[in-house]
């Protein structure tokens, strides 16, 4: 028998990492991928923040891939991702999180690339019962077929559990060697990691995505409402992972960095964005994100940034506003009290 | 972006983008090279000292330089096929 391929939907956390050894050890030849959305968890801010630079800035999938020694077809799946953020058909788990749709999504682009690359078959590290919406037991059938990948698609975390699939029914993998795990308990993964001699691996803990960030989750929600439509650009999701977002009024929002890196890293944006920063004192940079901003908006989103720069209780602060044509004003304010940036305008 | 090492070798700019989009524009880059063909890339996103070196030890492309310089990160990259 030729070998047969597999192609393993990498998230870079342990399940994922576990299915795709336990496939590698029948002999199978296994080559990861993995999607990016715009929306996941790969240090971004960490990444721009200076106070976090001391942490692992590792890619977690990339990790993976090098333990498992295996290559990792990255895709950039953000323009067509859109859609399944904007409309789930299946809904949102707990915050903006569409996972049902989103599992569908990518094992159905993992279907499509095992036909261009002539891969026999999927795997994945899902286990029944172990998230709440997206991986129960009606709901693997579901993405299965949904996304079109039928039997072709092997779970070898809980394939036990589930109806044998093709790689298993054709003998391409021995199903007596996969496993049965369900429910929420992690003891199983990590007894099998410890099999492994697997000692360092990521646990993410608040899933795959930012979108099951509550924070975040309704950073985004302000900006559909406030757009009146539920389009973005990976800018926009972008800029929802940095600084302080303040709205103070329905028709702008301010964003304002906390420190030297997210200052650098938002002065790419200056084009883009009306920006002010205060030039008497060190301090932040800001942009505002609205439409038909009035002087008065201006003054304020100059207080605003007044209020956290080194000038914060200084009596008067100058703030330089530069447009979008990059033409430049000077004006002179008193810093915002911080009790007059009310709590619901931190976003 | 202007030639770091040699105007010869073909040129990747992924400033500001965060990771892991720098790692896939060389990935989608790299597949329109030939063997031998040299990438220099510059980033702004710290994380690619560490994702760019491993993807290339994943793909079994040879890394030949890396290197920090004004908050810039440049690699350069030996296509190997
Ligand atoms: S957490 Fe995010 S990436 Fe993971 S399945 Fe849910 S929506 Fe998709």
């Amino acid at each position: 028998m030729t070998q047969k391929k597999a192609v393993s939907l990498i998230s870079g956390g342990l399940d994922s990492l576990l299915a795709t050894k336990v496939i590698q050890e029948q002999g199978i030849h296994v080559e990861g991928i993995n999607f990016f959305t715009g929306f996941c968890v790969e240090g971004h801010t960490h990444a721009i923040r200076k106070k976090d630079k001391q942490k692992q800035k590792r890619n977690n999938a990339l990790w993976v891939a090098e333990q498992l020694n295996i290559k990792l077809h990255i895709v950039d799946i953000v323009e067509e991702y859109k859609s399944i953020v904007m409309n789930p058909k299946h809904g949102y788990g707990a915050h903006l999180n569409p996972c049902l749709d989103c599992k569908i999504f990518m094992v159905k682009k993992a279907h499509e690339w095992i036909k261009e690359n002539n891969f026999d078959f999927i795997i994945t590290g899902e286990v029944i019962g172990q998230r709440p919406k997206s991986q129960r037991k009606e709901t693997m059938p579901v993405i299965s077929g949904k996304s079109g990948a039928g039997d072709l698609l092997l779970r070898p975390l809980c394939a036990k559990n589930l109806p044998a699939t093709r790689p298993e029914l054709e003998n391409w993998v021995d199903r007596e060697k996969l496993y049965d795990f369900s429910g929420r308990s992690r003891k199983p993964q990590m007894s099998l990691a410890e099999q492994f001699e697997l000692e360092d691996y990521a646990q993410p803990a608040g899933g795959c995505c930012f979108l099951t960030d509550e924070n975040y989750a309704s950073k985004l929600s302000d900006l559909w409402k406030f757009r009146g439509n539920r389009e973005y650009e990976l800018d926009d999701i972008i800029l929802l992972k940095i600084g302080r977002h303040i709205r103070p009024k329905p028709n702008f929002k301010v964003i304002v960095s906390r420190e030297e890196g997210e200052t650098r890293f938002l002065e790419g944006y200056k084009k883009q964005f009306i920006y002010l920063h205060s030039i008497s004192h060190k301090g932040p940079l800001t942009l505002i994100d609205g439409d038909e901003i009035s002087d008065e908006d201006l003054l304020l989103a100059a207080q605003i940034t007044a209020r956290f720069s080194q000038g914060r209780t200084a009596d008067q602060v100058t703030v330089e506003i530069i447009d979008k044509k990059q033409q430049s004003k000077e004006v002179t304010v008193k810093p915002c009290h911080p009790n007059d940036i009310l709590n619901d305008w931190y976003l | 972006m202007t030639g770091i090492y040699n105007m010869s070798t073909h040129q990747l700019d992924t400033q500001r983008l965060l990771c892991p989009l720098p790692v896939i524009r060389v990935q989608d880059k790299i597949k329109e090279l030939n063997n031998g063909d040299l990438l220099e890339v510059v980033c702004t996103d710290p994380g690619t000292m560490n994702d760019i070196p491993a993807w290339c030890r994943i793909n079994e492309h040879l890394l030949k330089e890396k290197k920090e310089q004004n908050h810039q990160y440049l690699f350069l990259i030996e296509v190997v096929r």
